[in-house]
């Protein structure tokens, strides 16, 4: 008996008696002799509730946190505020432990959640039709690829070099499996160039804003997709989107992204949610759950999952999507994050996020030895060009408690000076100006390295 | 409950709720020089009206979601036997240590000398998920189950194309789950149903005309949907691999065997996880979950980039002893199937799992779920209830049972679907309906190893009080429910006019 | 007669029907198919000037639990569809036969139609 379950020896005699068995090990005489296992799997043995805290604890005491280091580092995932109250929600026992709602009359808490959540994405995004929830970005990226497959009959997607590399993997990996070509459109001076298209295109997909931190021109991408027949897609970081025409009102027909920096945190990666919002011609090629609203027998309003012959438990090899269990209770914390922020507020912290980067961008700019790599408008990350080892000089700063942000040699070898620096509202005055001096300082040392080395 | 809440329970959603100039959220004040925003963001590229978000303050949001969950039944609630679906208590131990700063503020492009407890974490979760499965390498990149398949059938596409072959035809049981079949299309596969004999085992005839060589894989689960191992499984990893076929696990009912068998030692190549199934993810109504994989040595190469290693005294900082890491160096690799490392807060639950229960802890749990099923369906048969809703199979079960409603049907007038219904006015969650496909109005009872013998005792007895009241008057279940927050819903209007966002003016 | 099945109609096994009139035909589905599929919530039909093959599928129909196949009972080109299904698809489930009817089709080889069943026969194939 372990502390999670409860049958005694007097439970288990009653139980085997009413079974009519004598022992546990006849319950499993439907396996095999030689498939059964003759020793302890080798775990060790089980500890308290006590130890298992204090093994779990060192290992987070090994870790250089955002709460251990002021952190600029973005690239897709970043450190903002969450508000109390997505906790003391979302830890609720009625919304913490029950499955997806198939039985939708004691479901109704997480159908309205749901509808909510899919209500304040189609306003983000403006796009009619949200649905409630995919894993992540990237594979929500892959995802709106797969509806283009369905849809179209084309054999290529163009995608831009400016989508996060996570997001090209990801499509990469899926695509070879459709057996579709996927085409990579460059970036020229930090934003998308598209190749002339072709009637064999059949989605077009842009990140808005681009990986370097640029804004594009999402109504340009969108209208040449449409010239030949093929999907616009743009994969969006849901924030800015308080201040950037919507995807919606450019033209692109299916707008995906990142949900992380909507009441959830970083947790090394992950669980987050992916957001994935259409026209209303593509609903019924949506794919994962949707809520939709109805009434009862009585005339109640109620909720239900919704348009279910797209999913897999009904259309099974047909279906949009294999998608099952997605990420409901992260969803949840981002339409309370979203309700937290209210129509004024998330415009005052897309201002105050666009003010400071600018700030920062300028100061950092200004040092010697450091430039903007590309001079396109930016709303919360750039990219900066360092004359001197990105790596090194990253270590220096840290060793002074400030992570200057992400080396962008790795996924751009073009750019192997590159370093992209990302601010959220936790990111005050007087950390950006830090963070100018530890990089300053930094850059000077690295160059004067150098110099004596040469 | 229900009319406590209803005395003034007015049902709106946040948005209807919203009045202008309320607020939660205030920015902090500006402390850089203020700027022009047509200076930064040329006005063509601005949004003209921002997105109508709810105008409401804290203590709204805080009632408002409040009293939505109390519209919830759950877990931590009640019964919930849920087939299929593993719906075993969620330790509260996990939630302190998820949400420690060092796990729960790493951002997932920390360097990895500063990442060294998460990435020791994801290492020794991945040894343990081996040994439970029998099978030597680990990624927990996938993101849920069905995300775990179509990572399994993509290795298993790689493997084949690394040998120049290119097969076309993955097989799969007709009792499989929707997200078999779903997951095969999505690697570009044709999906062939195998059939199940009288048993409820796979029909070995028809795997064997099945099992070309243009099959690339056959998809399994031991025990299978239906909760009944597959006696079979030896022959049956003989034929698949005897036509160079990969063997897939599909882990969902992983419950019933840790510690007893492994899907390794049965001769399966690829192993997926559910980590909201056994091993106490909550299941959040609808995830996070993780579908961590496991791969014999021959699958290895092709596994998802990065992967977390170990690597002996390699640290850069000259400090000698293990160190772990993210490795890219993967020529193989089928490459990435999301963003970062995956699902890490569930990674730490989890491991939490693994080291309270330990070894013998496991396996206990296995033995519990095997006995608790089992249990419940003999109280099931003593109370009556096979007769109207029999066993699908006669035979032992292991952690789960399907039933068939069909006679009930015939007999007493109602369905499964109105049985359920009615269990929802006894304040119990419903097992799952209409699933496996092949057993017609299936019921599928799985109670896990975290209920009391009470508590699956008054389960028998209130489904035998269904049946009776349904033998006097079969309406009233057929009208189920009646005390929950709303009645039987028109899904149908749903579906056919979709209402999928709230209008604002 | 058995109203559920109207003798003036040939019938395909995989529960369709067909009124033919001359060298067009209508198809729909039968009160079988409609009675197991449930409240019908969508039909997504062909484009006018489909060619539709007998035996194959030319459609989907969905109700909320189900989706299937709809099969051709003869070959031809589509030349109308039933527009009144996208905003009331329940017609097929209330007038299967009438008002429910999903396209209409100019047959390319009217013998085909030897081949169907009578509603006598059609319904002895469903016991």
């Amino acid at each position: 008996m372990t502390r999670y379950t409860s049958a005694t020896d007097a439970d288990r005699e009653a139980m085997l008696r009413e079974i009519g068995v004598g022992s546990i090990d006849e319950l499993f005489s439907d396996i095999p002799p030689r498939l059964r296992l003759t020793r302890p799997l080798a775990l060790g043995a089980g500890l308290s509730e006590q130890e298992v805290y204090e093994r779990l604890r060192a290992l987070a005491q090994a870790n250089t946190s955002t709460e251990d280091e002021v952190s600029f580092l973005g690239a897709g995932m970043y450190d903002h505020y969450v508000p109390a109250l997505v906790d003391s929600i979302v830890l609720r026992s009625e919304f913490l432990t029950p499955y997806t709602p198939y039985q939708p009359e004691i479901s109704q808490g997480g159908l309205q959640a749901m509808f909510e959540y899919q209500t304040a994405i189609s306003e983000l995004t403006g796009l009619p039709v949200s649905n409630a929830s995919l894993y992540e970005g990237p594979s929500a990226v892959a995802a709106a690829g797969y509806v283009a497959k369905l849809a179209g009959g084309g054999r290529t997607l163009v995608i831009s070099r400016g989508v996060h590399p996570h997001s090209r993997e990801t499509l990469a990996t899926l695509a070879h499996g459709w057996g579709m070509e996927v085409v990579e459109a460059p970036l020229r001076g930090g934003v998308t160039e598209l190749p002339r298209l072709g009637s064999e295109v059949c989605a077009v997909i842009v990140q808005q804003p681009n990986f370097l931190g640029a804004v594009e021109d999402l109504e340009a991408a969108a209208a040449a997709a449409h010239e030949v027949g093929a999907l616009a897609i743009c994969a969006c970081d849901p924030l800015p989107l308080a201040l950037l025409r919507s995807p919606g009102e450019c033209g692109v027909d299916i707008a995906v992204g990142e949900g992380q920096t909507l009441g959830n945190r970083l947790d090394f990666g992950g669980p987050s949610f992916g957001f994935f919002a259409s026209t209303r011609e593509l609903i019924r090629r949506v794919p994962g759950r949707i809520a939709g609203e109805t009434r009862d027998l009585d005339g109640r309003r109620g909720f239900v999952l919704t348009l279910q012959t797209r999913e897999q438990h009904i259309r099974r090899e047909r279906a949009t999507s294999n998608i099952c269990t997605a990420q409901a209770l992260n969803a949840l914390a981002g339409v309370i994050y979203l309700s937290w922020l209210g129509r004024r507020g998330i415009v005052e912290l897309g201002e105050l996020m666009l003010k400071r980067t600018a700030y920062a961008r300028e100061r950092l700019s200004e040092l010697d030895g450091v430039r903007q790599l590309h001079a396109q408008p930016v709303v919360r990350e750039f990219a900066l060009a360092l004359d001197a080892p990105v790596e090194h000089v990253i270590e220096r700063c840290r060793a002074r408690g400030v992570n200057p942000g992400y080396a962008l040699g790795r996924d751009y070898p073009e750019h192997p000076d590159g370093l992209l620096v990302a601010i959220t509202e936790q990111r005050t005055r007087e950390q950006i100006d830090r963070l100018v001096d530890a990089l300053g300082e930094a850059v000077a040392a690295e160059r004067h390295r150098a110099e004596v080395t040469a | 409950m229900r009319s406590f809440i209803a005395a003034a329970d007015d049902e709106l959603t946040i948005f209807e709720r919203s009045r202008p100039g309320r607020r939660a959220f205030v920015a902090p004040k500006l402390d850089v020089p203020d700027r022009d925003l047509d200076e930064l963001l040329p006005a063509r590229l601005r949004r003209a009206e921002p997105p109508r978000l709810p105008e409401v303050s804290e203590p709204e949001i805080v009632r408002h979601y409040n009293r939505l969950s109390k519209r919830n039944f759950d877990l931590d609630t009640g019964f919930y036997p849920l087939g299929s679906c593993t719906m075993k208590h969620n330790p509260k131990l996990h939630e302190r240590i998820a949400a420690l700063p060092g796990h729960c503020r790493l951002h997932p492009l920390q360097d990895p000398p500063h990442a060294q407890g998460a990435l020791e974490l994801m290492w020794r979760l991945q040894e343990a998920l081996a040994e439970i499965a029998g099978l030597p390498h680990v990624s927990l990149q996938p993101s849920a189950g069905s995300h775990g398949e179509l990572a399994g059938v993509l290795l298993t596409r790689a493997f084949h194309e690394d040998r120049g072959e290119a097969r076309a035809k993955v097989l799969t049981p007709d009792t499989a789950h929707g997200t078999n079949p779903a997951t095969v299309t999505m690697a570009g596969y044709e999906v062939v149903k195998v059939g199940t004999d009288r048993h409820g085992n796979v029909d070995l005839d028809d795997l064997r005309a099945k099992a070309t060589e243009d099959v690339a894989c056959l998809m399994l689960t031991n025990p299978s949907t239906l909760g009944l191992f597959e006696t079979g499984i030896e022959e049956i990893a003989e034929i698949v691999h005897g036509v160079g076929a990969t063997l897939y696990y599909d882990g969902a009912n992983l419950n019933a065997i840790m510690g007893v068998c492994r899907p390794g030692d049965m001769g399966f190549d690829i192993v997926h996880f559910n980590l909201h199934k056994s091993f106490t993810q909550p299941h959040g109504g609808g995830g996070p979950g993780a579908g961590p994989i496991a791969v014999s040595e021959r699958i290895e190469p092709f596994l998802p980039r990065p992967q977390v290693v170990r690597r002996e005294g390699a640290a850069g900082d000259g400090a000698a002893g293990p160190y772990y890491d993210l490795d890219y160096d993967r020529p193989k690799s089928i490459g990435r199937l999301r963003g970062f490392q995956g699902n890490y807060g569930v990674f730490v639950r989890s491991y939490a799992y693994i080291l309270s229960l330990g070894a013998v802890g496991l396996r206990d749990v296995s033995e519990v779920a095997v006995l608790n099923a089992n249990y419940l369906l003999a109280r099931l048969r003593a109370e009556g209830v096979l007769e109207h809703l029999p066993a699908a199979y006669d035979r032992l079960c292991m952690h789960e049972f399907v039933l068939s409603g069909a006679p009930m049907r015939r007999e007493l007038g109602i369905r499964t679907l109105d049985l359920a219904k009615r269990l929802l006015d006894h304040g119990v969650h419903p097992p799952t309906v209409y699933f496996p496909l092949i057993v017609d109005e299936a019921l599928l009872i799985e109670p896990t190893e975290t209920e009391t013998k009470e508590t699956l005792d008054a389960f028998a007895a209130t489904v035998a009080e269904i049946l009776r009241e349904a033998r006097e008057d079969p309406e009233i279940a057929r009208g189920a429910p009646y005390g929950t927050p709303v009645r039987r819903l028109d899904e149908a209007a749903a579906a056919r006019h979709p209402v999928v966002r709230q209008p604002l003016g | 007669m058995d109203e559920r099945y109207p003798d003036d109609l040939l019938y395909h096994p995989e529960h369709d029907w067909a009124r033919v009139d001359g060298e067009t035909a209508r198809f729909g589905i039968t009160w079988y198919a409609q009675d197991a599929l449930g409240e019908v919530v969508f039909f997504e039909a062909p484009a006018v000037g489909t060619a539709v093959a007998k035996d194959q599928p030319y459609a989907e129909i969905e109700s909320v639990k189900a989706v299937s196949d709809v099969i051709a009972p003869l070959s031809g080109e589509v030349v109308a569809v039933n527009e009144s299904l996208a905003s009331s698809p329940e017609t097929v489930n209330e007038d299967p036969y009438g008002e429910g009817w999903l396209v209409e089709v100019r047959l390319s080889d009217p013998s085909e139609a030897g081949d169907l069943l009578s509603a006598e026969d059609y319904q002895a194939t469903l016991s």
